[in-house]
């Protein structure tokens, strides 16, 4: 089986500052992926790049099966050809409905002439009322985003990237800011959608990382230090002396 | 979510009418329909007015809608007033030219027209060749066609360069003013072969219609602009209704995240600054006929600045308080600046509105950045008792089970 993200010998660097060194990593077609790390390990960094936020100095990142070199394309193109990504912040249109949200969010043609023609059908309505169900949004789909609590907006935010279908979704820090029974639920949404895509979370909490129960890359100043379940990984010396230990 | 698009948009039906309204009341009233309370010239002032409010809901589009602060619009709408008066001064003087040369003995050649209309329109800046860029002057059809294409074209290419190196914020909006100037600067000189300083005349004569008086013809430009702004405001507000409306509205609000959604946001940008560059050209081409002259003054920077104070004061983000900031802040300004305000005695000093109108425009527009931010359009949410809770952008509540908003405003 083929990988579905190949990031091969990526490197960059601000200002002198290596954030990522030489870093290859290889996603798989629904899998469920943690990636943890002391702060500055280059965790967003690495996530900026595959979304096209930030372009590295060197290396490759290969992208599905037709083996797209996904750092020729911009920012939408790479939404567009299936990877979708959650913020750590939840970021939602505040001054729109959750409706037009998720509205917004749904596969559709992207181009401004296929929007400006496009109608929502009785089937996209339903989807969307689907979606706002899944993500205990039902009863809110007509008020605006930034009414909602900050739990909601973060459940909007998932229910947008349901909506987009991506095939491979980078969650960052996906449990920062939630409450007890909304983290089990979001583990439990997050191991349910990696039976059908490639999910990739992000993660500083190792409690979370434990519930995800899925093999795990460890990452130090901008490199792969070490890669494994979690047991596999905490028992690793130099895992331990970097993070673990401090 | 299935109604129709005006019964989810009751105010552009409302728009409709309060224009056909005031069309027709304006027309029953004016001197080329007979009772004349209207004069002509004030059936211009109010046609002109109209073709104003056109450019400010583009304005209103690209600005208040998609968060583009465009400040070089009005160099659109100028160039359209250009493109429409190199037909009307062209085809009005090839008349003069021929009417003049007819009582000669010999048959006029169309070397000798060409030869008399270069030297009527040129003389002026001391040349009687006809530059290239009047090449297609003598065809309404051209030139109307010229109208929409050049403006569009030099949105696109400027809108293509600007977007793709993501020139967001103040950065594009004193880009687009050095456009705007460059523009200005290059018809200035003499040789750019649109009569330098002096502008284009005479716009106010249609050609062929010598015997039509102004009074009816004033008429004619005040329908067109009132059927150009009606039109206007319908296709802009089917625009910003439904899907599209939202992505634009997602761009103002946060643009990096429109573009991890998939959409290209450089690509609606430039097509918001092409259709509103287009709209402003067709406003410009409908005024200037109504103003009778152009010049490259028209292009001043500040003349955009002043649209989006229109707009602001007006209220962004509402296409009929892009409509109302235009129509009332002109007005005021030509009553102002035109010396019939009364002046105020203040006993140590007088204060004249010609020199003071600019000052109190501007302390009316910090006063509504300010105070409204909504603008006057802000006070139909009165009317309609559609409040906002002050929030302070902070959530009403921190989590689940605490106060919402709907339960909050009563």
């Amino acid at each position: 089986m083929t990988a579905l993200l190949e990031v091969n010998a990526i490197s960059v660097t601000f200002d002198g500052f290596r954030a990522i060194n030489n870093l290859s990593f290889a996603v798989d077609d629904s899998e469920l992926r943690a990636i943890i790390g002391p702060n500055g390990a280059g965790k967003t960094t690495f996530m900026d790049i595959v979304t096209g936020k930030t372009r590295p100095d060197t290396g490759t990142v290969i992208w599905g099966d037709r083996a797209i070199n996904l750092l020729k394309l911009s920012e939408a193109q790479i939404a567009r050809a299936g990877v979708g990504r959650k913020f750590q912040r939840p970021t939602v249109f505040e001054d729109q409905t959750v409706a037009e949200n998720l509205m917004l969010a749904l596969k559709a043609p992207r181009s401004p002439f296929a929007v400006l023609g496009w109608r929502a059908a009785a089937k996209d309505r339903a989807r969307v009322a689907e979606l706002a169900a899944q993500v205990g949004l039902r009863d809110a789909l007509a008020r605006k985003s930034g009414e909602l609590s900050h739990g909601q907006k973060q459940w909007l935010e998932i229910g947008m990237l349901l909506a987009q279908e991506p095939r491979l979704l980078l969650v960052d820090e996906p449990a920062a800011g939630m409450t007890l029974a909304e983290r089990e639920a979001t583990t439990a949404l997050l191991v349910d959608l990696a039976k059908t895509r490639a999910v990739v979370v992000v993660e500083h909490d190792m409690e979370f990382v434990r519930r995800l129960n899925c093999k795990v890359t460890v990452l130090h100043e901008g490199s792969v230090l070490a890669e494994g379940t979690l047991d596999h990984v905490t028992r690793n010396q130099q895992v331990i002396d970097v993070y673990l230990g401090r | 979510m299935t109604r129709s698009f005006l019964a989810r948009n009751p105010s552009v039906l409302i728009f409709l009418a309060a224009l056909a309204l005031f069309t027709v009341t304006v027309t029953i009233l004016a001197e080329g329909f007979g009772i004349g309370l209207v004069s002509t010239s004030f059936v211009k002032v109010l046609g002109k007015t109209l073709c104003l409010c056109l450019v400010a809901i583009a304005m209103d589009l690209i600005w208040g809608y998609a968060g583009v602060l465009s400040l070089g619009h009005m160099a659109f709408f100028a160039l359209g007033g250009y493109l429409i008066g190199m037909w009307l001064m062209y085809a009005r003087t090839e008349e003069i030219v021929i009417a003049s040369l007819a009582g000669q003995a010999l048959p006029v050649t169309p070397e000798e027209i060409r030869i008399g209309i270069g030297t009527q329109i040129f003389g002026v800046v001391g040349g009687s060749e006809i530059p290239w860029v009047w090449g297609l002057a003598h065809s309404l059809t051209a030139q109307l066609m010229l109208v929409i294409l050049v403006p569009g074209l030099l949105a696109t290419i400027f809108g293509w360069l600007a977007f793709r190196s993501r020139v967001t914020g103040v950065y594009l909006s004193i880009l687009t003013q050095a456009m705007t100037l460059a523009l200005a600067l290059y018809l200035f000189q003499n040789d750019s072969g649109l009569r330098g300083n002096n502008g284009l005349s005479g716009l106010q004569n249609l050609p062929g219609l010598d015997a039509v008086p102004q009074a009816t013809l004033s008429l004619w430009f005040f329908w067109a602009s009132a059927f150009a702004l009606g039109g206007g405001y319908v296709i802009v507000a089917v625009i910003v209704s439904g899907k599209f409306g939202s992505v634009i509205r997602a761009i103002r609000d946060d643009e990096a995240r429109v573009r991890f959604l998939g959409y290209s946001v450089e690509g609606y940008k430039l097509f918001l600054f092409t259709v509103t560059a287009i709209i402003a050209a067709i406003a410009g081409a409908l005024y200037y006929p109504q103003a009778g002259i152009i010049n490259p003054a028209e292009l001043a920077p500040i003349a955009s600045i002043y649209l989006a104070v229109w707009v602001a004061i007006g209220g962004r983000g509402r296409l009929y308080g892009a409509v109302i900031g235009a129509a009332l802040v002109s007005l005021l300004s030509s009553w102002f600046t035109g010396g019939r305000a009364p002046s105020i005695d203040l006993g140590f000093y007088t204060i004249n509105w010609v020199d003071w109108w600019s000052v109190a425009l501007g302390a009316g527009f910090v006063a509504v950045t300010l105070f409204a931010p909504k603008g006057i359009g802000g006070l139909f949410d009165l009317y309609a008792g559609r409040k906002v809770p002050d929030r302070h952008g902070a959530d009403l509540g921190p989590d689940n089970g605490s106060l919402q908003e709907k339960e909050a405003v009563k």
